[in-house]
């Protein structure tokens, strides 16, 4: 069975990639579960998704807890915990990175004992990101070696129907190029030999003991923690205020920011709060002044 | 026919479009919103002709299936967890005024502390409310069971609501190969309703469910809806064969899986009895006698079905995700119910509490609660009721109590304040 995992942040169109890998696998013949993973759902936090494709039926369920490939549409994402991106990687398992970096310095800086690859996204001009899931659906349908050309584009179509002609033709034109590139490491993906899994190690269970409802109440008793959490992690676009443009208006960026993160001075100088931005980029649409500016993330100063 | 990848919810949506539904009352709630959407989508490209009206809520939602279904359309709604909880005085309400009607319920744990992920908690909570329930472990199921439901409803013997559950995350959202039967094969199977006596009318009012006193009346009333249900244990297994016949598939109210010759049992329901195939077929090959037994009707409880299939089993593990606080699982207490003196009736019965709010059941612990109940008959002796819980589990929420306490005594306990201003918002 192929187990495959995809990381990447609300927005990005891993869902969508899960999708179009599952039904390549589908059309080749493959018996497949395909599903996304998330919380409560919001564009730019991460989110998972996953397919599992064999020849025969699948009895498994849940999340992939060994994978043979892991695809990360979003560097950033390796360095956030909640991410689980590296989760159950072992020597078998292929990573594969959306990333300018080198596949050396990852393997280096992750020290993982199995195979990395990277692919650079430095065509994408824009702070727009549309066809990174489709640039990781084509690079991984060519990785596990069972899926043709022709059953991407299939599947392609089949997914992204409906989003009109414009949106397939560059959907396509990326992930074929993709699918091409990676002509070289076809097949690289390999399944392990179905595990005997007898005799296994008992789970270690614990009897959960009585604790006191002060203790067991699932209370929280500080106040405002939600400004400890940094929802600046989720951002892949930043706004970045031009202060030669700025004309002190701040009420309206500040007002429109749904997350209060557009602070301003007792002059009314607006500042973002860079810890709680999720870049959502409304400052900017209705900045009157044309003074924020969409920055990519991994561009900022 | 033609086979297709669908999520769960698309099944779901699919089976409502075969069954030709007139009515779909809707409000959405995560994770079954995805199912209304596509009926609403289909209707507006004028691919299914039926009729969609959001409520309000999910109480008002379930008086208006109940309502529409009286006037004898053919009625099709969806809900889940906070939503079922909301509409439970209705659930009851509309199983009494005995009309036929479909809910799906997609799973999900109840609040509080709240969570989107699933378990049996909320459909289970309706476990008594006259609605019929039908489990599902596939999304091929999901499909079937909304027109198998449908049927099972409408039944002029049965004529009680009925719900099709799915567990959220785990089919919801999940895509499976699904076998779409063609709507000619389905109209073989469930022809179009045929409501008799059911046809109330605004011109021709007539008192639904009307108020009684005194205790007799009412026993009789609540009482036959009881006979009801358990006719529809024989109709069940009349339009099983009629479905098989006319769609091709097995569904039997007791699905089991190796069980011949299994001298250990695994008994539950949902999805992730998938995984408690797998695992049944690995110990398989190492040589175990074990089997699976997978109620896919709850309500009416196939009790003679279920002494018949676990007779002669030294032990049962009974796997619950579900738990009535204070008691213990649900489906243990009721397989504990059906087999209690019975000949042949397996002596063991243990109970295990787990995938509670999507927590995962690793096929390492099926091998163990098989080890347990197997190790258990051999003592002549019942194991503890036992929560899948690993000490890993339990020093992870040890941490995050640890943060809580540090907050607490930051914070000083009852104590008010005012919310602190970010950095540099220079107020």
């Amino acid at each position: 069975m192929y187990r495959i995992r995809l990381h990447g942040r609300g927005g990005q169109g891993m869902k969508t990639a899960s999708r179009i890998i599952g039904s390549a696998f589908f059309a080749e013949g493959f018996e497949v579960q395909d599903a996304p993973r998330y919380g409560a759902e919001r564009r730019g936090a991460p989110i998972f998704a996953y397919v599992r494709a064999s020849l025969r039926p699948i009895l498994e369920r849940g999340v992939i807890r060994r994978p043979d490939l892991v695809v990360v549409a979003d560097e950033s994402l390796v360095q956030v915990p909640a991410a689980g991106v590296l989760q159950g990687i072992d020597e078998h398992s292929l990573l594969l990175l959306d990333s300018l970096e080198p596949a050396e310095v990852w393997q280096e800086r992750l020290k993982l004992q199995g195979p990395v690859l990277t692919m650079g996204s430095q065509a994408e001009g824009s702070s727009e990101l549309p066809t990174v899931g489709a640039r990781c659906a084509g690079a991984a349908a060519r990785l596990v070696g069972v899926i043709s050309r022709s059953a991407l584009e299939g599947a392609i179509r089949e997914e992204l129907a409906g989003l009109g002609d414009t949106v397939v033709a560059s959907n396509l034109e990326t992930a074929l190029a993709s699918f091409d590139a990676f002509a070289s490491d076809e097949g690289r993906v390999c399944p392990p030999e179905e595990a005997q899994l007898a005799p296994h190690t008992a789970p270690a269970w614990v009897d959960v003991p009585h604790d006191a409802a002060g203790i067991s109440a699932p209370d929280v008793h500080g106040a405002a923690t939600s400004v400890q959490v940094r929802t600046g992690l989720w951002r892949t676009v930043r706004p970045e205020i031009d202060a030669e443009r700025c004309h002190g208006c701040s009420w309206i960026c500040s007002t429109f920011c749904p997350d209060g993160a557009v602070l301003a001075t007792p002059e009314g100088v607006p500042r973002i709060d860079y810890d709680h931005c999720k870049g959502c980029m409304i400052c900017a649409s209705v900045c009157p002044h044309h003074a924020i500016a969409s920055v990519l993330e991994r561009d900022a100063s | 026919m033609t086979r297709a990848l669908l999520t769960g919810n698309g099944a779901a949506a699919w089976g409502a479009r075969l069954a030709g539904v007139d009515y779909v009352p809707a409000f959405p709630i995560t994770p079954q919103t995805e199912i209304i959407e596509t009926i609403e989508r289909w209707i507006e490209a004028g691919e299914m002709d039926a009729r969609m009206v959001t409520l309000e809520s999910e109480h008002s939602m379930v008086t208006a299936a109940g309502a529409a279904a009286a006037t004898g359309v053919r009625v099709f709604s969806a809900t889940s967890s906070q939503g079922l909880l909301y509409a439970m005085e209705m659930l009851y309400g509309v199983a009494g005024w005995r009309v036929p009607l479909v809910l799906v319920n997609v799973s999900r744990g109840v609040s509080a502390p709240v969570t989107l992920e699933p378990d049996h908690q909320d459909v289970l909570a309706a476990r008594d409310s006259g609605f019929l329930q039908i489990h599902c472990s596939t999304c091929q199921e999901v499909l079937d069971g909304v027109l198998l439901a449908h049927r099972l409803a409408e039944d002029p013997r049965v004529r009680l609501p009925a719900i099709v559950n799915l567990d959220g995350f785990y089919l919801s959202f999940t895509r499976e190969p699904v076998e779409i039967p063609s709507p000619e094969a389905v109209e073989r199977f469930l022809p179009p309703f045929d409501a008799g006596s059911t046809r109330f009318r605004a011109s021709t009012p007539i008192a639904q469910a009307v108020a009684v006193l005194g205790g007799g009346p009412y026993s009789y009333f609540r009482y036959e809806m009881h006979r009801a249900a358990e006719q529809a244990l024989g109709v069940y297994a009349e339009i099983a064969r009629d479905f098989a016949r006319e769609l091709g598939r097995e569904q039997p109210a007791v699905a089991t899986h190796r069980m011949d010759d299994a001298e250990i049992a695994i008994v539950m329901i949902g999805s992730f009895a998938t995984k408690a195939m797998d695992a049944v077929d690995r110990m398989r090959e190492t040589g175990r006698a074990v089997g699976l037994v997978r109620p896919r009707l709850l309500r009416p409880f196939p009790r003679d079905e279920l002494q018949r299939v676990l007779s002669g089993a030294r032990g049962v593990a009974v796997v619950d995700q579900n738990l009535s606080i204070g008691q213990g699982g649900v489906l243990h207490a009721e397989l504990s119910a059906a087999i209690h003196g019975q000949p042949e009736a397996p002596p063991i019965l243990a109970s295990f509490i787990g995938g509670l709010g999507g927590r995962d059941i690793t096929t390492e612990e099926f091998f163990e609660m098989v080890e347990v109940t197997r190790a258990a008959a051999e003592a002549g002796r019942p194991p503890p009721p036992r929560l899948l819980y690993t000490e890993e589990e339990l020093r992870e929420v040890r941490k995050l109590q640890g943060i809580a306490l540090a907050e607490r005594h930051e914070v000083g306990p009852g104590e008010a304040h005012a919310s602190r201003a970010p950095e540099g918002s220079g107020s």
